[in-house]
């Protein structure tokens, strides 16, 4: 397999919330910012690396009947980790994120390419795969977050360049929808016409 | 896929293994981090204390229940050279927009007069709930004696002017700010 | 009563599809038609109840007790999924026809932030076990009714002259988003 394919295929081509259209629930839920989107795409690509690094390695292992129960278990226990990494060293983000960092328990994109590529590859491919995915994950949310906040918030990456409030309803729930939706479609007419 | 056969056998010991090192993974994580996890906590909430009473240089930190209460409250009584120069009492209200706890600490001289307020947690609105954290609300609250100054929103009959468009936020905070003083007043009652 | 507000809370103001964004994954899939988007609601309804219920159980008798509270998050999921094999057994048993309509997104249900959402929620809230029955009933009916507006809205956009670019997904968000202002209107009703 080519690896580098492997690996890029998760930001535009296979980019798991505007192709795949997997995870969407933190994708509308934490991009009220930049930075909130960043730090959620890099605790999730966290737990996709780890679990399917671990479900690679012991694939072999698993009786096919109780697969999912198992993957749901190894992904619960490094999400768990995420939880109590981030409540002791980063407070603030641990905070924003709020219910969605349990949540990455069942990010459809966390057990989908465990189910669906993990069991299937080699640890290393599965590595890259995780990465890579994640990454795109990461790519997309810090994008709808970073869309969202200026117009929303005046600000990017909380340096604020406007007095007072700006287009709150970017920042508010049908802002995400809205936003999500335009955005997908432009990324459609990017990839027919690349 | 899965080499391994589905006897029932295989799939209770693989899931009895996996549950086992999970756990047992988990529970070193959890020991490695409850340090830091305690020491961010007290953290954000000395900051939240420094914020709302006068300056101390010991902190005396007990749980109370209130009355109709779920969770409890926090006390803190700040001491200066041995005497007690404010309380800042972490409360707490379920009454907001948004399902997430909103947490204030409120600071109480002594004579039972609110020195000032601070919000610890809040997931309300945007623009709209989350303006309870802008000076011109708190601000409100400050220098007053809850005996005379009603803590109800003005349309609900008291004397708090509520953030426009988000009467519920706004009444979550004085429900927050109420059970604080109610508590206080049971607890500090003999003390003024 | 606080049983009231806890009611029009949950499936209106504080809608756990268009305000607080669990169950976007079914909601986006199944709402294709009305008569999916009812049965999905139905098997929902029934999971994410007994799901709260021993999740709350869990939580008071066993992981608040002995201290290990950071194994919520496995031990939740875990009774979720072993709650929808359950349910996926007793729709096959009961109903063939609807076990074959729901099709995939039965299992799909466990990866239904939603479920998981508002059992986590029931115990962060400090809910007596009645008022997490409420709760998580309220939160399967908001679900529930926005499914099946949404629904609605889509048999129409099918039949309308949507741009090409926009087709399929994106009108779909663009209509939740409309959907969304729409329900922020009922927050003057508590």
């Amino acid at each position: 397999m080519n690896q580098w394919k492997n690996f890029t295929k998760g930001f535009i081509k296979d980019n798991p919330v505007f192709v795949l259209l997997l995870g969407l629930c933190p994708t509308l839920g934490v991009t009220t910012s930049a930075v909130n989107g960043l730090g959620m795409g890099i605790a999730t690509t966290f737990v996709l690396v780890c679990s399917n690094l671990v479900v690679s390695l012991i694939k072999n292992s698993i009786p096919d009947k109780v697969r999912i129960p198992s993957f749901i278990v190894i992904i619960a226990s490094f999400v768990t980790i995420v939880e109590l990494v981030m409540q002791g060293f980063t407070p603030g983000l641990f905070d924003a994120l709020g219910l969605f960092i349990p949540l990455i328990v069942v990010n459809c994109v966390v057990l989908g390419r465990a189910e669906g590529f993990a069991s299937k590859q080699t640890p290393l491919s599965s590595v890259l795969d995780g990465l890579g995915m994640g990454l795109g994950f990461a790519f997309a949310l810090t994008l709808l977050g970073g869309i969202r906040e200026i117009l929303g918030n005046g600000s990017i990456f909380g340096l604020k360049f406007i007095e007072g409030d700006a287009m709150l309803v970017f920042i508010l729930s049908p802002g995400a929808f809205i936003v999500l939706g335009y955005l997908i479609a432009f990324i459609n007419k990017i990839k027919k016409t690349a | 896929m899965a080499k391994k056969e589905s006897s029932f056998l295989n799939m209770v010991i693989t899931l009895f293994v996996i549950t086992a090192v999970a756990s047992l993974a988990l529970g070193g994580v959890y020991n490695v981090t409850k340090e830091p996890i305690r020491l961010a906590l007290k953290a954000k909430a000395e900051k939240a204390i420094k914020e709302v009473i006068p300056v101390f240089d010991t902190l005396i930190t007990f749980k109370i229940m209130p009355e109709d209460g779920k969770d409890s409250l926090t006390f803190n009584h700040g001491l200066k050279d041995g005497n007690l120069i404010g309380v800042a009492v972490e409360t707490y209200s379920y009454e907001g927009y948004t399902p997430t706890k909103i947490k204030i600490m409120v600071g109480f001289l002594p004579d039972g007069k609110i020195n000032n307020t601070a919000v610890v947690q809040q997931k309300e609105t945007p623009g709209l709930g989350t303006k309870m954290t802008s000076e011109k609300f708190k601000a409100q609250f400050r220098d007053k004696y809850p005996k005379q100054y009603t803590l109800k929103v003005v349309k609900d009959g008291g004397d708090v002017d509520a953030i426009t468009a988000a009467t519920i936020s706004s009444r979550a905070f004085c429900d927050a700010v109420q059970r604080a003083y109610t508590t206080f007043e049971k607890i500090e009652g003999g003390n003024k | 009563m606080e049983y009231f507000a806890i009611i029009i809370g949950s499936i209106f103001v504080s809608n756990i599809v268009l305000a607080q964004f669990l169950g976007i994954c079914p909601f986006l899939g199944v709402s294709g038609k009305v008569s999916t988007s009812v049965g999905m609601s139905a098997a929902v309804l029934f999971v994410m109840t007994i799901a709260t219920i021993v999740t709350w159980l869990i939580q008071t008798y066993i992981l608040i007790p002995l201290g290990i509270t950071f194994l919520q998050t496995i031990s939740f999921i875990l009774v979720i999924a072993a709650l929808v094999q359950m349910v996926e057994l007793i729709l096959k048993k009961i109903s063939p026809p609807l076990y074959q309509a729901l099709g995939i997104f039965l299992p799909l249900i466990t990866t239904n932030c939603a479920v998981l959402g508002v059992a986590i929620q029931t115990v962060s809230k400090n809910f007596n076990l009645l008022e997490g029955v409420v709760f998580a009933i309220a939160n399967a009916i908001g679900f529930g009714l926005a499914m099946l507006i949404f629904a609605g809205l889509r048999e129409h956009l099918d039949l309308m002259n949507v741009p090409k670019g926009m087709r399929g997904v994106p009108i779909a968000l663009v209509t939740a988003g409309i959907l969304a202002l729409a329900f922020m209107g009922f927050g003057g009703l508590v």
